[in-house]
């Protein structure tokens, strides 16, 4: 059956600075099972990023407040130690970021910077770490892995780059793997191939993944759920069919509607009006309500949870079900399949 | 590589031929007085002046005396290789005195980085690492001390705490280090510290910044993710990128102060160069300027090659064809 590997409960990142306090993360909830991917979709400054850096351990937590649970294999990591996180980074949890180009230490050889990952938390000589540091990179499809180890970050194209930190991240055989918009700096065609390196390797190995991205697209093809955020909040979670399929929050519809689609034939993109709120002034009540075209009388006041109400899955909207279902008749239905 | 050494070494004479001629050129265009009715003594006769003239080789033309600056200086003099000619002040053969000279300036250079560099690059590092700390504030405060610190000001009261007052250690002047190793210690010390001083503050702000402004790359949080320690993150990320910048500053400043010491010289009574430049610049000794001139601009030409090169060990983003 189904294994949780993350559960984070209720998380809550502030930054208190003399502006004010900027509210990233405020009441995250979700959990990642072995063998799934979670899509994590939001714009820039929405809390993806934060929240699983949160999770890494990898935020200051002097400059930061934070409350809520991530439990790890039972383990709450907001109470580990350093010493106890490290040993988790790189070793239960891998991590793979956004510029592959900037994220390799340009001085030392890609083959050392993995086996680097593989000294830290394993006892083994540095012969058979290098050439476990081969293998991690065979795996993710380089070619000549044996000359391409002894290479430097910039003799590798964007996508190899992306792969070897891959192979980096996943080296010791982690539970699960974070992904923090792998693809954005990447070319088109590159995308598809990192995506589907993640997924191919996410089944072999049985673990979970994050996928953070500011693009549903992007995540709609590999993730088994989705989870939609806005100002440092989940708006909509479920399953990747009930999300793509019977979308509820009008941010997702937003979302949705204003992303060109090949496959079916669209008379127009509608953007989302606005742009997101500044997380040291969130707007009261549902924060995404100043940009909502079907905002009504509760929607500045009373911030909506995120539960089940009645659409199918989570979603964190003061509409009645009917009335989600019609704004979703008309604002995907207009796109009409292309014949 | 080696061609690329090749052809770097080939501007280095390049650029000791051109430094060569706008002196020569800056000479004669701009004279301060006729050097030879300088040199010919007090109400010297026309004949006096036109025979010093002869004796200094400057009855003939310009270009003349370049073409054979430049012969002696590839060909060698009688006093060896390469051929720097007489002084016109005391008429003594130039190439033993500056290599004498040179000896002097070098220790003190040397002397002097070394221990700037083992103040300066802790320092900065310490400061990065604890930025905002009070340690920080107080090491930045005193390098904007030494910064701002003027070195003769610097110099004359490190004399009179130490030497005078103190009396811990032995007044001014060198020493060679064949004569005794221990006074040419207690004479170099407080020269080597208060020229250290100085780069030892620029140093240390210089990895200061760098130090931060690696700290936020991309790669560092990378190395964190990896599950390295602290430690290691610091001692071999960031110290590797944020220190590697350092040993271009070092070349140039090393090439600069081997004329550039002045100060410090005259201060502790060293007979280096930089002193020696300063005194022929003001005699109108063509000759004594033109040695110090060729040491600094071959020192600076190839203390930058050596620099390079080291960089592009360092960092192999860095290659050269």
């Amino acid at each position: 059956m189904s294994e949780v590997l993350l559960e984070v409960r209720d998380l809550v990142v502030h930054f208190p600075t003399p502006d004010g306090v900027v509210k990233a993360v405020d009441g995250v909830s979700f959990t990642i099972e072995r063998g799934r991917t979670l899509g994590v979709v939001g714009e820039s400054g929405s809390g993806k990023s934060i929240t699983f850096l949160t999770v890494m351990g990898l935020i200051n937590r002097k400059s930061a407040r934070v409350s809520g649970e991530v439990l790890f294999e039972g383990r709450n990591l907001l109470e580990a130690t350093t010493e106890e996180l490290r040993h988790i980074r790189g070793d239960r949890i891998g991590m793979i970021f956004q510029d592959p180009m900037t994220s390799m230490h340009p001085m030392y050889r890609v083959g050392d910077q993995i086996s680097e990952a593989i000294l830290a938390h394993r006892n083994v000589g540095k012969r058979e770490a290098g050439a476990r540091a081969v293998e991690a990179l065979r795996q993710v499809g380089i070619p000549a892995p044996e000359q391409r180890a002894r290479q430097y970050p910039h003799e590798y194209s964007g996508g190899m780059r992306q792969r070897a930190m891959i192979a980096m991240a996943l080296v010791l055989d982690p539970d699960l793997l974070i992904a923090d918009e792998p693809t954005t700096a990447l070319d088109v065609t590159v995308q598809a191939q990192i995506l589907e390196v993640i997924d191919e390797l996410k089944q072999r190995l049985n673990i979970g993944v994050a996928l953070i991205s500011h693009s549903l697209a992007t995540v709609a093809d590999v993730s088994q759920d989705v989870m939609v955020m806005y100002a440092g909040r989940p708006v909509e979670r479920g399953t990747r069919g009930e999300v793509f399929d019977a979308p509820l929050h009008p941010y997702t519809l937003g979302l949705l509607s204003s992303v060109p689609r090949v496959d079916v034939r669209v008379e127009r993109l509608v953007p989302i009006e606005g742009s997101p709120p500044s997380l040291i002034n969130v707007p009261p009540g549902c924060a995404f309500h100043p940009r909502c075209p079907y905002r009504f009388d509760p929607c500045d006041r009373d911030v909506p949870d995120l539960r089940d109400r009645g659409g199918g899955h989570d979603d964190a909207c003061h509409l009645s079900a009917e009335a989600k279902a019609a704004n979703r008749r008309e604002r995907l239905d207009m796109q009409e399949p292309v014949t | 590589m080696g061609r690329y050494i090749v052809r770097r070494l080939l501007w280095t004479v390049l650029v000791v031929v051109l430094v060569t001629l706008l002196t020569f050129v800056i000479f004669f265009v701009l004279p301060k007085g006729d050097p030879a009715t300088r040199f010919a003594g007090k109400s010297p006769t026309p004949e006096l002046i036109q025979e010093v003239k002869e004796s200094l080789g400057l009855d003939k033309s310009v270009p003349e005396q370049y073409g054979l600056f430049l012969k002696r200086l590839v060909t060698g003099d009688e006093y060896g290789w390469p051929g720097l000619g007489k002084s016109f002040q005391n008429k003594q053969p130039v190439r033993p005195e500056l290599i004498q000279r040179a000896q002097v300036t070098i220790t003190l250079i040397i002397g002097g980085a070394l221990l700037w560099l083992a103040i300066g690059i802790p320092v900065g590092v310490i400061s990065a690492l604890r930025r905002g700390s009070v340690l920080d504030r107080v090491s930045m405060g005193t390098a904007l001390f030494f910064v701002s610190a003027p070195v003769f000001w610097l110099g004359l009261l490190s004399l009179y705490v130490f030497w005078k007052q103190l009396g811990w250690l032995p007044g001014t002047g060198y020493v060679s280090f064949g004569a005794s190793p221990g006074t040419w210690f207690s004479h170099m010390l407080l020269p080597w510290m208060v020229l250290a001083l100085l780069f030892a503050a620029i140093y240390a702000r210089v990895v200061r910044g760098n130090m931060i402004d690696v700290m936020t790359e991309d790669y560092i949080r990378t190395a964190r993710a990896k599950g390295l320690s602290e430690r290691r993150v610091v001692m071999k990320h960031e110290l590797r990128t944020g220190i590697t910048p350092v040993i271009t500053l070092l070349a140039i400043d090393l090439g600069v102060l081997v004329g550039g010491t002045i100060v410090t010289e005259t201060v502790f009574n060293l007979q280096g160069l930089g002193n020696w430049l300063l005194i022929a610049a003001q005699n109108n000794d063509l000759p004594v300027t033109l040695a110090v001139t060729v040491l600094v601009a071959a020192a600076v030409s190839i203390l930058s090659l050596v620099a390079d090169i080291l960089y592009a060990v360092l960092d192999p983003r860095v290659r050269y064809q």
